[in-house]
């Protein structure tokens, strides 16, 4: 066993400290320690993309990431971007456009589209496949996640004209 | 896949990672955005007692574009390449490089500085400095020294940075012509069975100068100066092009793996060489 040493980091809004060996994966922090099941274990080797989270604002692969490297941060999971009552709109697109089957790499798809979205808010479908590319999904053949995203990003436009 | 324990240290400045490296030798290892090294550390291919994260280390991050040329911290990550709209205005092959990276989410973490340091002959980054002669700005404890990118890597995973020393900078002349990236993988996220850097410069209908660079194709990136020169002087004619391409040949040492063997990788390699050389004058 290795030295552990104190880590803190802010997880869906909730200020979280514990003591882990560096060594541990973010992934392994988020589902094991901190009950976090949302983001999933596919590859575990930063190709499949069912592990991503947002880590500071960027999309990250959780099992490519140290929890020492993440000491100090702020993590958004699916657990943090809706409640079964208050859907997120993307949530809601998938829900809708059937852009799940499974549901495997669904939490990391709709982790990542949030960012996607943030920063192209109004993405064609290349840019979506695009910006999706580090996510993998084996049911859907991608056609209905396409089709989510580009429904929950003119819904989420359409709300943002309609505050304005 | 949970890797060996290592002391994790995380200084704020580069003296503090001198210090470190000083006192653990070649169990210290410094690491970037982490994904070359971490999955290799998760495979117990690479064991690393000492781990020193430079995210907080400063003087290590941002793009300065100037007259002269381009500066890069050794942590800017891909993602930020992509993102810096006067970078794409100097150096456009950057961008389209580093679009072809991995995905959304490595090119969040990876670096600029991990992927030329670390010497993995299938990362892109390193080809496309020798394309560019880009320098690499050495730290180690009494002394800075520049290293061109040409004269850096010596085998796969081997290059001309000591132990002791940190990579903290990648300096690039602003290039000039015509450009492209050329890459052939499996899928993406994957690294190439071939990839073409080249860096065209057109005058009054003829090639001034070009330079080509190959990825994934030997033990190291291959400045081919060769195949630029076959192609210096004409107006891009087959005959210029399939010289280019014979100089190529001659000049990368491909081995056999998953993404195929000797022959196949051999003749990807001259269709990528084309097409780059041939989008590289179109827009020269």
């Amino acid at each position: 066993m290795g030295k552990k040493m104190h880590i803190q980091m802010t997880v869906n809004g909730k200020a979280e400290e514990f003591l882990a060996e560096p060594r541990e994966l973010l992934i392994y922090t988020l589902r094991e320690r901190l009950n976090i099941t949302g983001p999933h274990i596919g590859c575990e080797t930063s190709h499949c993309g069912a592990c991503t989270v947002t880590l500071n604002g960027k999309s990250v692969k959780a099992c490519t990431v140290f929890v020492a490297q993440a000491d100090g941060s702020e993590i958004t999971t699916i657990e943090g971007l809706g409640t079964p009552d208050a859907l997120h709109p993307l949530q809601v697109a998938f829900k809708e456009h059937h852009g799940l089957q499974c549901g495997y790499c669904t939490p990391g798809m709709i982790t990542r589209a949030t960012k996607l979205l943030e920063e192209n808010p109004n993405p064609t479908e290349e840019e979506i496949r695009f910006g999706m590319a580090g996510n993998i999904c084996r049911c859907t053949g991608y056609q209905n996640i396409v089709k989510s995203i580009k429904a929950a990003a003119a819904e989420m436009n359409a709300a943002k004209e309609a505050a304005e | 896949m949970i890797p060996a324990s290592f002391e994790y240290y995380r200084p704020k400045d580069l003296d503090g990672v001198l210090a470190l490296l000083r006192d653990h030798g070649d169990d210290a290892r410094v690491m970037a955005g982490g994904h070359s090294l971490i999955p290799m550390m998760k495979l117990r291919m690479a064991e690393v007692p000492h781990l020193i994260d430079l995210q907080d280390v400063a003087g290590l991050r941002g793009i300065e574009v100037g007259a002269e040329g381009i500066r890069l911290g050794a942590m800017v990550t891909q993602s930020e390449i992509i993102a810096h709209d006067g970078l794409a205005q100097a150096a456009p092959i950057l961008r389209e490089a580093a679009l072809q990276i991995a995905d959304p989410q490595v090119r969040n973490m990876g670096t600029v500085g991990g992927n030329v340091a670390n010497g993995d002959p299938g990362n892109d980054m390193p080809g496309l400095m020798q394309c560019l002669d880009a320098a690499f700005t050495l730290v180690g404890p009494d002394s800075e020294r520049q290293v061109a990118a040409r004269d850096f890597y010596e085998a796969a995973y081997m290059t001309a940075r000591e132990d002791d020393e940190v990579l903290t900078a990648v300096t690039i002349p602003l290039p000039k012509g015509g450009h492209a990236y050329e890459k052939q993988k499996r899928k993406i996220g994957d690294y190439a069975t071939a990839a073409a850097a080249v860096q065209i410069l057109k005058e009054g209908g003829s090639c001034a100068s070009a330079s080509i660079a190959m990825t994934n194709l030997s033990d190291t990136p291959i400045f081919c100066e060769e195949a630029g020169a076959a192609l210096v002087g004409s107006t891009l004619d087959t005959a210029a092009l399939d010289a280019a391409v014979a100089a190529m040949q001659a000049a990368i040492d491909p081995s056999e793996d998953n993404r195929g063997p000797v022959d196949f990788k051999r003749h990807v390699a001259g269709v990528i060489l084309r097409r780059a050389i041939e989008r590289a004058w179109s827009r020269a």
